[in-house]
């Protein structure tokens, strides 16, 4: 008599075991998102092509790197967190011109702020970083050596873009991935133009 | 006048039987769409270096993946290149690119990037051989796989 309503069995915790489970996997599983350098590769050039295209040395900013991961930078040592700053003084030096587009002749770099050291790169278009490296060293240094670099050109399109724009280049790339309008587009590209990657990675050391 | 004043007496709870199937079908959703389509690696799993100045990959449907890293065997040195589910040689990279390129439609062809995933122990030698054999085949776009940080002490 006293089991006369056999009553429901409370299903009220059952959400609560759900939920511990959904937000374990919510925490879990984060998606690893892959991401890395980016890096363009040059293009193969025709092998009946001859392209000897001579470049002035103080254009060249010579890294070189041995399969015991020592740097040499312009032929001295230095260290890997030293190559953004070097790489950066290099790249915004503007002591000269840039090159001729055209009929339309060089102009000196209005938008640098470097020394203008006529010993060093004329104009940002025109600064190469060469990268040498062994066959030995491992990938480890040649990443952190890619990263200083990246590191120098987006500092130096960083600073062009707040005076320019009073945006900063990671704020235009995030909007323009967003909303992907041509006048952002327009901007990135200009900030690009400005400071063009140009690195060469020569045969490495045997 | 009492049939009325019976109705106010017993507000019945709201039913909460239903909020664990609900739960259950997110659980389960997040469950299914988060299943992790790694490829099994044959190597040793390789370990990223560490950069600042990183992008993400965009479009993982166009992006295919190069694993270069020692191998499980401490026996053999050397660095192993895996692609898929088996270990190749270097000569081998540019047919996994046209493979991988059949499998796209043409336009897509040209937004394809190649990502490299490499051991930090692993020599540049080995990642020079491969870019070589992307340019000749013109496979222009590459992203060194990192992992996102400062602190690259440990990278060398």
């Amino acid at each position: 008599m006293a089991r006369r309503e056999n009553s429901e069995i409370n299903a009220g915790s059952m959400a609560d075991i759900a939920f511990l489970l959904l937000i374990f996997f919510l925490v879990t599983t984060t998606m690893d998102v892959d991401s890395g350098i980016a890096r363009k590769l040059p293009e193969k050039t025709p092998p009946d092509q001859k392209t000897d295209i001579v470049v002035k040395e103080k254009n060249v900013l010579d890294i070189v790197v041995n399969r015991n991961n020592q740097l040499l930078v312009e032929n001295e040592f230095v260290k890997v967190t030293d190559i953004k700053r070097l790489a950066m003084d290099f790249i915004d030096n503007g002591g000269g011109v840039s090159a001729p587009k055209g009929d339309i002749p060089g102009e000196p770099c209005d938008y640098c702020n470097g020394a203008k050291d006529p010993a060093s790169s004329d104009h940002p278009s025109k600064a190469i970083i060469s990268l040498q490296s062994d066959r030995g060293t491992t990938y480890g240094m040649y990443i952190s050596i890619q990263n200083e670099i990246e590191g120098a050109y987006n500092e130096l399109r960083n600073k062009l873009a707040l005076k320019k724009y009073k945006r900063s280049y990671k704020d235009l790339l995030g909007d323009y991935k967003d909303n992907g309008s041509a006048k952002i587009k327009a901007k990135i590209d200009f900030l690009k133009d400005s400071y063009p990657q140009i690195i060469t990675e020569p045969e490495p050391i045997k | 006048m009492s049939k009325f004043k019976k109705k106010k007496k017993g507000l019945p709870a709201i039913s909460t039987a239903s909020l664990p199937d609900i739960v259950f079908m997110l659980l389960f959703f997040f469950m299914v769409s988060t299943t992790m389509r790694e490829t099994d690696l044959l190597i040793k799993k390789p370990a990223l270096p560490t950069a600042s100045e990183v992008k993400k990959l965009e479009q993982k449907s166009l992006v295919s993946t190069i694993y270069i890293g020692k191998s499980k065997d401490s026996r053999i040195a050397g660095d192993k290149i895996q692609v898929n589910d088996k270990i190749v040689d270097v000569k081998d990279i540019q047919s996994f690119i046209f493979s991988e390129r059949a499998s796209r439609s043409e336009d897509e062809v040209k937004y394809m990037t190649t990502s490299i995933k490499a051991d930090k122990e692993a020599n540049v030698g080995t990642i020079l051989d491969i870019k070589e054999q992307l340019r000749d085949i013109n496979a222009l776009k590459i992203s060194f796989s990192t992992t996102k940080g400062t602190d690259f002490k440990k990278n060398y």
